[in-house]
């Protein structure tokens, strides 16, 4: 059964249909890629799936639930975590924090008991940082567990992020430009980090990218997105020989 | 909670602490003017309502400039129940539950004004809790209530309004505020209370919900993303800072003789003195907020007998404290020179 089910979403801003007619199919274990030249709409979708907005019209189905009118925090609950375009990470904190807020939602204890340090204060903090530990070792981040987030160099900064995404122990993660800003080395390393997302945490990964290579590269199946609208959608090398896609991406 | 960190808190601990026995030997071998005697209570609410704020404008991120609306809150519903309470219940007691309902009714007041001003953002919350503030001010000193052997009366006009029995004794009487508080608030009272407040904030910022409340500072829209109950834990931060602004009040009114609802304490000129407290102690770092208020307040009492240039040196500290606390080349400077040794006081605490 697939895991991602969106069905005919559609978000009107004023008089701009900004996403319309947005059907995707995604099953469980893909790599599945959303690109499209920009204002195509490819961010709106992913705020639509985490529900940052309300879709005007269709319904969306994780793992069968529907989510479609669900909060953002719920939506994270139900099993969607992301990246964004603009890196956003909790700067002031260190980097073992950033993780330990993405896993505060699996590891509790009440209020009182962390403003007293009494009851399971202790044995829940140390699984919570034996498990961010374990992430950021594979993420190769365990040598910078204690410095603020904001003086890590950019990639790590990505990396980061997708640490603390995979913190919440989601279904999906949506990864939103992950490669922007990244010179080719780091692009490199990063499709090194999606590929081992997949092979550690065996993720569904749908991603929105602007470099080819990289789509080229690991997507399996893509969707073009044109103005709103879904122009393709299939097998990475179809779709990218597509003349269609082509048009929309060069011009004629 | 790391390592670090909790030394970090131990440290703190360890200042009040030393700071409060060196007073006390002071004051034992009579080294201590009574003039200064006078100024170890105020210290000590000051240091826990810069604290109370440290935690909404540095572990929030939300500018508050209000709170001393919540600490006048704290302070007359704690003296309305000692004065109303003062020949019935023994004074130990008594002053556990004063302490109890001014710190209850402040977060609750914190609680409800938290539903509309959290919806804010920036500027616009800043405004709103200012209004607040002076709101709550402004409402108390229209208060009247006494108590006679029929029960309680209450109005908003006059004390002559409630019609009460000549025997009747006048709690609250508008504007002229209450009088006769029991003096139940000494300095060691408010070490262990500001030693209670640091051991609040600073565990919880240690915490789990510290953490939320810390990551919504700095990203909401990450936090959100990352299944943190944005609204929840604003709501939570806010409210315990009003509690703790409440329990500052609790303090104050049980070391003066007759509280007002005066602009001199609770205007928003006093939170505006508690905010520059917070603002030159390093926002977000705890223990520099104790050290900042301590100074800061102890600062133009000590310059008195300089009369007229007490201002003018009061205003150089500060500019002085600020390139000393926020300059980055000063910080290196602090750092090279001092090392490990130094007091950090604006590292994160």
């Amino acid at each position: 059964m697939a895991l991602l089910d969106v069905n005919n979403l559609s978000i009107s801003f004023g008089g701009l249909r900004a996403v319309d007619n947005f059907n995707i199919t995604i099953n469980k274990g893909e790599l599945y890629g959303l690109i499209g030249p920009n204002g195509a709409g490819k961010t709106t979708v992913f705020n639509l799936l985490t529900g940052v907005y309300k879709p005007n019209e269709g319904i969306i189905r994780l793992d069968g639930e529907d989510i479609t009118r669900k909060s953002t925090i719920e939506i994270n609950h139900a099993g969607i975590a992301r990246t964004f375009q603009n890196i956003r990470l909790f700067k002031n904190m260190s980097v073992i924090d950033n993780v330990k807020v993405g896993l505060s939602e699996r590891f509790k204890y009440s209020a009182l008991e962390g403003i007293l340090h009494v009851g399971r204060y202790f044995s829940v903090e140390k699984e919570m940082d034996a498990e961010a530990s374990k992430l950021l070792k594979v993420f190769d981040l365990d040598g910078e567990r204690d410095i603020l987030a904001a003086n890590l160099p950019y990639g790590k900064q990505r990396k980061l992020e997708i640490a603390r995404a995979m913190a919440t122990n989601p279904k999906l993660l949506l990864l939103d430009e992950p490669a922007a800003g990244m010179n080719p080395n780091e692009t490199k390393e990063l499709m090194d980090t999606i590929a081992l997302v997949r092979r550690e945490f065996d993720m569904t990964i749908l991603l929105i990218e602007h470099d080819m290579k990289l789509v080229s590269g690991i997507c399996e199946r893509l969707t073009v997105l044109n103005f709103g609208r879904v122009l393709c959608q299939g097998e990475t090398k179809e779709v990218l020989s597509n003349p269609e896609v082509i048009t929309a991406y060069l011009g004629e | 909670m790391n390592k670090k960190q909790t030394k970090n808190n131990l440290i703190t601990y360890a200042i009040v602490i030393a700071f409060y026995i060196i007073v006390e030997i002071m004051i034992l071998t009579g080294n201590l003017s009574s003039h200064m005697k006078g100024l170890l209570v105020p210290l000590t609410y000051y240091a826990v309502i810069a604290v109370a704020l440290n935690l909404c404008v540095g572990i929030l991120g939300e500018l508050s400039i209000g709170h001393c609306g919540f600490m006048c809150i704290g302070a007359f519903t704690s003296a309305f129940f000692s004065r109303a309470t003062e020949m019935s219940i023994p004074t130990v007691p008594r002053f556990i539950l004063a302490f109890i309902i001014g710190i209850a009714f402040a977060a609750l007041f914190g609680f409800l004004i938290g539903i509309p001003v959290l919806r804010l953002k920036g500027d616009y919350l800043a405004i709103v809790t200012l209004a607040f503030g002076e709101i709550i001010k402004n409402v108390i000193n229209s208060f009247y209530i006494g108590i006679d052997s029929k029960g309680l009366h209450f109005s908003m006009k006059s004390a002559m309004e409630m019609g009460m029995d000549k025997d009747g004794d006048i709690i609250v009487n508008g504007a002229m505020g209450i009088t006769g508080t029991p003096h139940n608030a000494n300095f060691t009272v408010g070490i262990v209370v500001l030693l209670i407040t640091l051991f609040v904030v600073q565990n919880l910022v240690g915490s789990r919900d510290g953490r939320a409340i810390m990551a919504i500072r700095d990203n909401n829209i990450a936090a959100e993303a990352t299944g943190i109950n944005i609204t929840g834990y604003k709501m939570m931060a806010f409210t315990i800072s009003a509690a703790i602004a409440g329990a500052a009040g609790v303090l104050f009114s049980h070391n003066i003789t007759t509280l007002t609802a005066s602009s001199q304490y609770f205007g928003y000129n006093a939170s505006i003195m508690i905010l520059v407290y917070v603002v030159l102690g390093g926002i977000g770092n705890i223990r520099g907020s104790v050290i900042a208020a301590c100074i800061l307040y102890l600062l133009p009492e000590l310059l008195r007998g300089l009369n007229t240039y007490r201002m003018l040196i009061y205003s150089i500290v500060l500019i002085v404290m600020m390139i000393v606390n926020w300059s980055p080349k000063i910080i290196e400077w602090r750092k090279r020179t001092f090392g490990r040794m130094n007091l950090k006081l604006t590292k994160e605490a």
